[in-house]
């Protein structure tokens, strides 16, 4: 991917040197191609000049400017049937010179293309199966209208965990620091772990961590203090995870999607509504777990558990 | 369905799905201006064969274990934002900013920097929940947003309480009016004769209404009591100027919105660029407010905007030390006020009716309203 993106920038320049010549000196630039360099080709050098320099900008300004390296496919495309026509027609003065023309033309349109296909490609995840994958650190905080005191101890008990963090399916408090936690894992899989407490400040802060045998190695701290003015509590939330190599590491990769710091944002919204309200929010569209139009579902049967719990 | 799209369909019933929920038979609902910014496509996270409709009035049939304010048989008004009453924003009564009652907060925050309330029938950014256009609804927090109201008084003098006439109220209680006030009311829908309205109960001295069609004008002047301008035949700035010595409004209110109207150039560009997305939403309207306004005096949005806008004269804002005062109304707080206004005789807000029809009618309601067909001014649908 990252290599995708630096072919662009490579191509935005080129783009520019590209475009730059054949709008500030269409005339030379048309005999450069070996064309006749009338008034049409000049309009035509133009064209193909303003062209290049967006495309250029579009390159190098974009983050993943896919579209631009298609719109330099595209652009490819029209000169090769400009130039094209050229050569059938009349219009080359120096046929060899327009068909070096050509050729290169020719040359760039495949790095364009291969360009275009890699940055299409969808990021992450997919390609790094055998490779190592990234630590992941994820770190948020919420307001909360409750007591530092209610706050705490309600994550205490890690058994709730889950209730408001999507990739737990489990938490089990097997001692007085000891913990087995099992998260979810893509194709109906579970991923384990046992964590033992590291720090427990009662009211203010709990950390914990991953014991050696960890399919994931991790750790995570919650921080708990008053909110300014008496407006309840605020919380920041500290996350890591590292995957370890292989397929389970990917697997474990994936459990946060591809945004994993709006999942925990998503996580701690759900905890301050089960400590305001007592439950998960859900709309008739949120109750299911996949894509659903906002109306009334079908059936409340299989997510009456997971509304209570 | 689509862009311009709604069908009537068989949908199951609403259950219970929270413990604080209600099922509401809905005996009135509307079709709200703002419902046509999603039929026309401007607000994004729509799908295919969600449930519009956010104004809506009905019978209690069922309730969650912990609802305690309400019993089923009683007849409730539903406000559009759906508030929880317990977070830091509930407490300060800016229940349209609700902490808690959008699930889909992590899309309107990647849009918006952080999320409002969730809104029925309103897309998925805005909570994904089914709206009121429909036989049966299911309200959740029914013991913080609902408001029972007397039996005998019928359906169409309180149904607004849900949106409009608390919106109107909004809208001139934000101008902070003070006695001689002149406010100047742009658009004469249903929310800018509520708008006109209100500002005379808040104690101003003249109102001044702007639309281009000459119905919504003369509705304006003969139930809402405004001055009028239409905006097709005049200029707007150099009227209200002349019209309050110079000065220009002590207030102004956007009754519009971002799908704003002008005539000529001003009006193509602004529509050219939303259509290639350049700016998703048209400020027409709050350009010339800026530029109308007295020196000191403020503005205030209730119509609705989406995302972003371009043009904007900051400039005039800041060195003529403009207010702006704006946000999705927290109906919650004006419901019970309004609705002794209501009681007291102050105010019948079935007067901005124009028509009556049946729920199955709906999408034919949907074309008057956009249209402006047979003088559409608030269209109620009964189920």
């Amino acid at each position: 991917m990252a290599k995708a993106v630096q072919l662009a920038r490579f191509l935005g320049w080129f783009s520019f040197g590209l475009g730059l010549p054949g709008v500030a000196a269409p005339k030379q630039f048309t005999q450069f191609i070996g064309v006749k360099g009338d008034l049409e080709d000049r309009k035509w050098s133009y064209v193909v000049g303003v062209r290049e320099i967006i495309a250029g900008a579009g390159l190098l300004i974009q983050p993943r400017p896919v579209i631009w390296a298609w719109s330099r496919v595209a652009g490819d495309v029209m000169d090769i049937a400009l130039l094209g026509r050229a050569l059938s027609s009349k219009k080359a003065k120096k046929p060899d010179r327009t068909a070096m023309a050509l050729a290169a033309v020719a040359g760039i349109t495949l790095v364009d293309l291969y360009d275009s296909l890699a940055l299409s490609r969808k990021p992450a995840g997919a390609s790094k199966k055998n490779k190592e994958v990234e630590a992941m650190q994820v770190k948020k905080a919420i307001t909360i209208s409750r007591s530092p005191e209610e706050v705490y101890q309600f994550w205490h008990n890690f058994e709730n965990l889950p209730r408001f963090m999507q990739h737990l399916h489990s938490v089990q408090v097997t001692g007085d620091k000891k913990s087995h936690w099992k998260a979810k894992a893509p194709a109906g899989t579970t991923v384990e772990w046992d964590a033992e407490i590291i720090m427990d400040t009662p009211n203010e802060r709990i950390a914990w961590r991953s014991l050696e045998g960890a399919d994931v190695e991790n750790s995570g701290s919650v921080t708990i203090k008053p909110a300014p003015g008496g407006m309840g509590t605020e919380i920041l939330v500290d996350l890591s995870y590292k995957p370890p190599a292989g397929p389970i590491g990917a697997a474990v990769a994936k459990l946060f999607g591809e945004e994993p710091s709006q999942q925990i944002q998503q996580d701690l919204r759900r905890f301050k509504q089960i400590m305001e309200i007592g439950e998960v929010v859900v709309s008739d569209a949120t109750f299911h777990e996949r894509p659903h139009p906002a109306r009334p579902p079908e059936t409340t049967a299989n997510k009456e558990t997971k509304a209570k719990k | 369905m689509g862009k311009k799209d709604v069908k009537v369909e068989e949908v199951p019933d609403p259950k219970i799905l929270m413990r604080q929920d209600a099922i509401v038979r809905i005996t009135s609902t509307t079709i709200c201006g703002s419902d046509l910014h999603l039929y026309d496509g401007f607000i994004p996270t729509m799908e295919k064969g969600d449930i519009l409709g956010h104004e809506f009035m009905g019978e209690v049939v069922e309730l969650g274990s912990e609802v305690k304010n309400l019993k089923v048989g009683d007849r409730v008004v539903v406000p559009f934002p759906i508030a929880c009453g317990r977070c830091s924003m509930c407490q300060r009564t800016l229940f349209s900013l609700c902490e808690n009652s959008n699930p889909n907060a992590h899309i309107a925050a990647a849009l918006m920097g952080h999320s409002p309330a969730g809104i029925f029938g309103y897309s998925h950014m805005m909570g994904g929940y089914a709206g009121g256009q429909s036989q049966y609804v299911r309200v959740p927090f029914a013991d913080v947003g609902p408001i029972k109201v007397p039996d005998g008084i019928p359906d169409e003098k309180v149904l607004f309480l849900s949106d409009i006439f608390p919106t109107g109220y909004y809208a001139a209680e934000n101008c902070n009016i003070k006695p001689g006030d002149v406010v100047a009311v742009w658009g004469c829908g249903p929310v800018g004769q509520f708008a006109i309205a209100s500002a005379y109960l808040l104690g101003a001295e003249r109102v001044i209404g702007i639309d281009r069609f000459e119905y919504r004008l003369r509705w304006a002047r003969e139930k809402a009591g405004a001055e009028t301008i239409n905006y097709e035949e005049v200029d707007v700035k150099e009227t209200l100027d002349e019209m309050t010595g110079g000065r220009g409004p002590d207030a102004c209110i956007d009754a519009v919105g971002l799908e704003a109207h002008a005539p000529g150039f001003v009006g193509a560009y602004d529509r050219a660029k939303q259509a290639v997305k350049l700016e998703t939403d048209r400020p027409i309207v709050l350009r010339e407010m800026i530029m109308s306004c007295r020196n000191g005096g403020t503005l205030s949005i209730a119509g609705v905007y989406g995302g972003f806008i371009d043009k904007f004269p900051i400039g005039a804002v800041m060195n003529r030390a403009l207010t702006i005062k704006t946000g999705q109304t927290p109906v919650q707080r004006y419901m019970q006020p309004l609705l002794q206004r209501i009681l007291n005789g102050d105010i019948d807000p079935g007067f901005v009716v124009s028509h009556h029809m049946s729920l199955d009618e709906a999408p034919r309601g949907y074309e008057m309203f956009v249209n402006k067909e047979n003088e559409a001014m608030k269209i109620i649908l009964k189920p």
